[in-house]
């Protein structure tokens, strides 16, 4: 039949989506690659050839070997166990303060944008008050005021990642509410819960999921960096970031040590930027500035 | 919230400990609820009395102004390299898109943002100073060698923003009538890529440097420990872990006044750089 044909030709946005993904070549290979560290991340017991945290003082120090394959550090805990590991901590972290400001951020911006008027107003200018300081300084400043600790520094970088999400999810709001669609609900008397999270929310949900893959690369970086300035995880927990600092006095006798955290790090947010270009080319095109 | 106190005075007789505790919190005013205490420390701010540091007793103004100098010089040297590599690469890229260099150049400039800054410095000292030995791997004793490591490691993340966002900038104006206008009626290729387009192009490159200072702020604190490089960034991290309040404080405001001021200079640029914007402003 004519009409069935038709029907299963046409592609659902998801589809047409998808398949733009595909075609460029360093999202792909981005998303591949995150897809191994996730994994690594999530069966990280098999994965790891070795105890994180147990020390073998007669081992200290090692280059790369058959028995550990990047090596040992000051403590001669297998460097590469430790890495398995902080890709569990450092995908956490990423996560867990992404989803904080999403949540936080993406419903101020929604309710902001949708209502307008005072409310709007209000939430606007407590939004100017955290950009008053560039994100990893707010985060800084929060974690200096809770105390170390990797849950602090979750808190700390989900509140500094706030305003952008609120902001873009605002003009992304203002931008849909305008259209025919919203107007026609609003004549058939729809509430206002309806018309968000129905109507506006997925219609306006592009730019979000472009922010959220590229916010996460940021925070992960963010998180290595409190953690190599002493505020976040705590020795012994296998923390890349912790794990450059603590082996940094000892990079003179062995770099690997200090080395393939570092590349632990560079290799996930690059990945996680490469997918976000990515999806922010197939999403829309016109948020190329977007970074 | 921690109770500062306890870091001041920690006792070992319980006794004397609660009494020299309730004497320093009347003192210092924590027995106030935190909006008098905010509304408190707002007033001397603007009256330019940011309290002393709990450590060295100085005043917190003093400790910030002994160190504004190192991070002010090494940020206006990684802005410096970071404009004098960026924006040629941006522009060659442009004129010769998909070229070899434009293929390296542009696979290059992710890699530089992605790379956390702290890691990026140590393998710099590794190699530069470590390995090969051309370069002190440490401290500001003038010479313009000890700003060289510390300068390209905060810059490099911004070269390849800087980079890219030349790059895409060039490109639109290239292809806008006035360009093609020029390059027909006859005029170099030269004249028509840096009097026509690079002004043009300029002007939203100006606005990212202004934003990339942020990041410079944040450079600044993770790495000039590394560097040993005596300024703000370094006096936070050690304020922090001191639990030395009113200089995070202080250092905090004076980064937030720095990174606003910036804009400002920034914003007034624009009329400088772009005559419409000018009338704008009249």
């Amino acid at each position: 039949m004519a009409v069935s044909t038709d029907v299963s030709k046409a592609q659902s946005r998801f589809q047409r989506i998808t398949k733009q993904l595909l075609r460029n070549r360093r999202a792909v290979v981005g998303g591949i690659i995150l897809l191994v560290i996730i994994t690594m991340a999530i069966f990280a017991p098999y994965a790891a050839t070795h105890d994180p945290v147990k020390q073998n003082i007669r081992n200290q120090l090692k280059p790369p070997s058959r028995e550990h394959i990047f090596g040992t550090d000051q403590f001669g805990r297998d460097i590469f166990s430790r890495v398995v590991y902080g890709a569990r901590l450092s995908l956490r972290v990423g996560f867990l303060s992404i989803s904080f400001a999403l949540v936080v951020g993406g419903l101020l911006g929604l309710v902001s944008g949708y209502f307008g008027g005072w409310m709007d107003m209000i939430i606007m200018r407590l939004i100017d008050i955290l950009l008053a300081l560039p994100g990893f300084l707010l985060a800084l400043a929060i974690v200096a005021a809770l105390g170390p600790g990797l849950e602090n520094v979750v808190m700390a970088i989900g509140v500094s990642y706030v305003p952008s999400f609120a902001r873009m999810m605002r003009s992304s709001v203002l931008a849909t509410r305008e259209l025919d669609y919203v107007g026609a609900a609003q004549a058939l008397g729809a509430s206002d819960s309806r018309i968000i999270f129905l109507h506006i929310l997925p219609n306006s949900i592009s730019p979000i999921i472009v922010l959220t893959t590229l916010s996460m690369a940021g925070a992960i970086l963010s998180a290595a960096g409190l953690s190599f300035l002493g505020l976040g995880a705590q020795p012994p927990t296998p923390e890349w970031g912790s794990m450059i600092a603590t082996a940094r006095p000892f990079i003179r006798v062995s770099h690997w040590s200090v080395t393939i955290p570092g590349l632990a790090i560079f290799i996930t947010v690059m990945c996680l930027n490469l997918v976000g270009d990515g999806l922010r080319d197939a999403l829309d095109p016109r948020l190329k500035n977007l970074s | 919230m921690r109770d500062i106190t306890n870091i001041i005075a920690p006792g070992t007789f319980l006794v004397m400990k609660v009494i020299v505790q309730s004497s320093l919190r009347d003192s210092m005013g924590l027995n106030d609820p935190f909006y008098v205490q905010y509304f408190r420390w707002l007033r001397n701010a603007v009256r330019g009395d940011l309290g002393k540091s709990l450590r060295s007793k100085k005043l917190v103004t003093t400790e910030i102004l002994d160190r504004l100098p190192a991070t002010t010089e090494r940020a206006i040297a990684a802005v410096t390299f970071a404009v004098i590599v960026g924006v040629p690469v941006g522009i060659l890229s442009a004129t010769k898109p998909n070229s070899w260099f434009d293929n390296i150049a542009m696979v290059l400039a992710p890699t530089g943002v992605g790379m956390p800054v702290f890691w990026q410095g140590i393998m710099l000292i590794l190699v530069f100073s470590v390995h090969l030995g051309w370069l002190p791997s440490s401290g500001r004793m003038g010479g313009f060698e000890y700003l060289i490591l510390p300068a390209i490691t905060l810059g490099t993340a911004s070269t390849a923003s800087i980079a890219r966002l030349t790059r895409s900038a060039m490109l639109e104006v290239l292809q806008q009538d006035y360009s093609r206008t020029a390059r027909s009626k006859g005029l170099p290729r030269r004249t028509v890529t840096f009097r026509h387009a690079l002004r043009n192009a300029l002007i939203p490159v100006v606005t990212m440097i202004g934003l990339q200072f942020g990041g410079l702020m944040s450079g600044a604190v993770l790495t000039e420990t590394i560097f040993a490089w005596p300024g703000i960034g370094r006096m936070i991290v050690d304020a922090i872990n001191n639990k030395d309040f009113p200089l995070v404080q202080g250092a905090i405001m004076t980064f937030a006044l720095m990174y606003a001021l910036v804009n400002l200079i920034i914003d007034v640029t624009y009329a400088l750089l772009d005559p419409r914007l000018r009338l704008v402003y009249e």
